[in-house]
C-alpha cells in the first residue's frame, strides 16, 4: 500500500467518526450554542471529505457557504437571541417519540436502500477531472441546470424580501408574534438620526 | 512561460542522490515549505510591529523604540517574550473550552491562507486550482472565531465586541469577493500563479491596478476592514471601548488574536500586490533586461537572480501598502458603525456590482486588453 493511499484512509476515518460524533453533539447536547458550533465543526469535515474526493472547489463552495455564511448566521442568532429558558414538559411525549422514530427509521431504511442498488464505481478512471472541475461545474451550472439553479435564486429573493418584511415592522399594522398593534413612535425614533441638527 | 526554480524537484532528486525512493522524499520535502512559510509569517509580524511602533512614534513626534537593540528592532521580541511568559489566565465563570478554541480559529485559517501565497513561478507551497477562492472562503471562517471568543468570555462587552466583528467581517467579505471576482473574470483563472502570470506581458503597464483602479480601492478598503484596522478596528478601538472580545484575555491567548491580526494584514498586503500590482514581476520585465544584456533566460544564475528578484519585489510590494495601511492607522480617525456599515451595504457593494458588471462588458468589448 502506497504512502498517498494510507494517508487518504487516515484522512477518511478520522472525518467520518467526526461528522459522526459531531453531528450526534448538534442533536444530543442541552447547550444550544454548542449544538450551533459542532455544527460548524460537521460543516468542515464534510469540506473535507469532499477534498478528498477531489472536488477542491466543491469543498471551498461548502466551507464559504455552509460555514463561512449559514452557521454564522445560526450563530449570529442564538446570541442575538439568547434568552433563558426552561423547556415545558410535553404531555403525549411517548406517542410523539414512536412517530418520529418512525419517520426516521423510514428515511434510514431509504437511504440504506439507495445505498445498496446505486452501483456507484465510476466505469472507466478518465471521469476524475480534478482542477478542470471547476470549469464543468460552471458549464453545467448555465447549459441543463439553468431551471434549478434560477429557481434557487429566486428561493433566496423570496427568503430576502420576507427578511426585510419581518425587519421592518412598520409595513404591518400588527405585531407578527404576539398580535399588539405595532408600537410607530418605536420605529419613527430608531429612523432618527443620531446626531441631530442644533439650529 | 513554464521555467524559474523547481526546489522540490531538486530536493527530491538530491536526496534519490543517497538512495532515497521518492515517496519518501515527498514527504522529506512536505514540512520544509511550510515550516518556511511559519517563519516567513511570524518574522513579517515582528517587522510589522517594529515598523508600527516607528511609524506611530514619528506621526506623533515621538522617538518610540530605542534601548532594545538598535533603533529598537528588538523590541517586538521582547513583546512577544512578556506575552509567552505571562500567565494564561481563564475567567472563572468563561466557558473554558470556547474560550480556548476561540483564539485558534481566529488565527488557523489566516496562516492556512498562506498556503496560496506565490513568490515566484514555484516558489510557493500549493499551486492548487481553486486559489485565490481558496483564500476567500478560509478567510469566512475567521467570524466564527471571533463569535466564540465573544461569548466564551462570559462579558456583555465581549460578547457585543464579538458580534460587531463578525458583523463587520460579514458585510465587508462580499465586495472583497465581488472585485476578486472582476480579476478571476480577466484572468481565466483561480489560480494565483496565472493571476500573476496573465500581468507579467508588459512589465508595470500590464499590472491589474491600470485595468482595475475601481477593483483596487474596493479590494484595499475591505481588506482594511477584514483585518479590523484603523479607520475600521471598531471592534477593539483601544481608546474609545472596552477592547472588544478580547477584553477578557491575557498572555499566549492574547499573543494569537495579535499575531492573527498581524498576519491577516501581511497577507492582506501581499494579495493586494499579487491581485493588482503583478505579484513578484519586477516594473521592467526581467526577459526584456536578459535580452538587452544578451543573457540566456535558462541559465541557472540567471534564474537564481529571477527568483530572488521576485521574492523582493513581492515582499517590497507588500510592505510598501503595509506602510500605507500603518500611515492610515495612525493620521485618520475611525468611524461610526452605522457609517461603516453604511458603507458597505450601500456604497462597497453597489460599486463592485457595477466594477464586475463593466469589467465582463469590457472583456466582451476588447479581448485583447481584459483577457479574451
Amino acid at each position: 500500500m502506497s504512502i498517498a493511499i494510507t494517508t487518504q484512509i487516515i484522512c477518511f476515518t478520522v472525518l467520518s467518526l467526526i461528522i459522526l460524533i459531531g453531528a450526534l453533539g448538534v442533536v444530543l447536547l442541552e447547550s444550544i450554542v454548542y449544538s450551533a458550533f459542532l455544527l460548524g465543526g460537521v460543516f468542515m469535515s464534510v469540506a473535507g471529505l469532499y477534498l478528498l474526493l477531489n472536488a477542491s472547489f466543491v469543498a471551498a463552495a461548502q466551507v464559504l457557504v455552509y460555514v463561512g455564511a449559514v452557521n454564522v448566521l445560526i450563530i449570529f442568532a442564538i446570541m442575538l437571541v439568547n434568552k433563558k429558558e426552561d423547556l415545558k414538559p410535553i404531555n403525549d411525549i411517548k406517542s410523539r417519540r414512536i412517530i418520529s422514530t418512525s419517520i426516521c427509521l423510514t428515511l434510514l431504511s431509504l437511504l440504506i436502500r439507495v445505498d445498496l442498488t446505486n452501483v456507484w464505481s465510476l466505469s472507466s478512471p478518465q471521469n476524475s477531472i480534478g482542477e478542470e472541475s471547476t470549469i464543468r461545474i460552471g458549464e453545467h451550472l448555465f447549459s441543463d441546470y439553468l431551471l434549478p439553479f434560477e429557481l434557487a435564486s429566486v428561493l433566496l429573493l423570496m427568503a430576502m424580501i420576507g427578511a426585510i418584511v419581518l425587519a421592518r415592522r412598520d409595513v404591518m399594522t400588527k405585531d407578527i408574534s404576539t398580535g399588539l398593534p405595532v408600537d410607530q413612535e418605536l420605529i419613527e425614533k430608531s429612523s432618527e438620526p443620531l446626531l441631530t441638527n442644533k439650529n | 512561460m513554464d521555467y524559474g526554480l523547481d526546489l522540490e524537484y531538486s530536493f527530491n532528486e538530491f536526496l534519490k542522490g543517497f538512495g532515497i525512493s521518492s515517496d519518501i522524499a515527498h514527504i522529506i520535502w512536505l514540512p520544509l515549505p511550510m515550516l518556511l512559510v511559519l517563519v516567513a509569517a511570524v518574522v513579517g509580524v515582528l517587522v510589522t510591529v517594529w515598523l508600527e511602533r516607528k511609524i506611530s512614534a514619528a506621526a506623533q513626534q515621538r522617538i518610540g523604540p530605542e534601548y532594545a537593540g538598535a533603533l529598537g528592532v528588538l523590541q517586538p521580541i521582547a513583546d512577544g517574550l512578556k506575552l509567552l511568559v505571562k500567565e494564561d489566565i481563564i475567567p472563572a465563570k468563561a466557558d473554558g473550552i470556547l474560550f480556548t478554541a476561540g483564539p485558534i480559529l481566529v488565527l488557523v485559517p489566516v496562516i492556512l491562507s498562506w498556503l496560496i501565497v506565490p513568490f515566484g513561478q514555484n516558489l510557493l507551497i500549493s499551486n492548487v486550482g481553486i486559489g485565490i477562492f481558496l483564500w476567500i472562503s478560509l478567510s469566512s471562517i475567521q467570524p466564527i472565531g471571533l463569535l466564540m471568543s465573544g461569548y466564551a468570555s462570559n462579558n456583555k462587552y465581549s460578547l457585543l465586541g464579538g458580534l460587531r466583528a463578525a458583523a463587520q467581517s460579514i458585510s465587508y467579505e462580499i465586495p472583497l469577493a465581488l472585485s476578486v471576482l472582476a480579476i478571476v473574470l480577466m484572468t481565466n483563472s483561480l489560480s494565483t500563479i496565472d493571476i500573476v502570470n496573465q500581468q507579467s506581458g508588459a512589465g508595470i503597464l500590464s499590472w491589474n491596478i491600470w485595468r482595475q483602479p475601481v477593483g483596487f480601492i474596493v479590494f484595499w478598503i475591505c481588506a482594511l476592514a477584514e483585518c479590523e484596522r484603523l479607520p475600521f478596528d471598531l471592534p477593539e478601538a483601544e481608546e474609545e471601548l472596552v477592547a472588544g472580545y478580547q477584553t477578557e484575555y491575557a498572555g499566549m491567548k492574547f499573543a494569537l488574536f495579535y499575531l492573527g491580526s498581524y498576519i491577516n494584514l501581511i497577507l492582506s498586503a501581499l494579495l493586494v500586490s499579487i491581485l493588482y500590482l503583478g505579484g513578484w514581476g519586477f516594473p521592467i520585465p526581467v526577459e526584456l533586461i536578459a535580452k538587452f544584456l544578451n543573457l540566456p533566460i535558462d541559465a541557472p544564475f540567471i534564474q537564481v537572480f529571477t527568483a530572488s528578484i521576485g521574492i523582493v519585489m513581492t515582499v517590497l510590494k507588500a510592505y510598501l501598502l503595509v506602510f500605507i495601511a500603518i500611515l492610515l492607522r495612525w493620521t485618520t480617525p475611525r468611524v461610526r458603525i452605522d457609517q461603516l456599515l453604511d458603507l458597505g451595504w450601500k456604497f462597497l457593494l453597489p460599486i463592485s456590482l457595477a466594477n464586475l458588471l463593466i469589467t465582463a462588458g469590457l472583456k466582451l468589448a476588447f479581448p485583447q486588453f481584459f483577457g479574451g
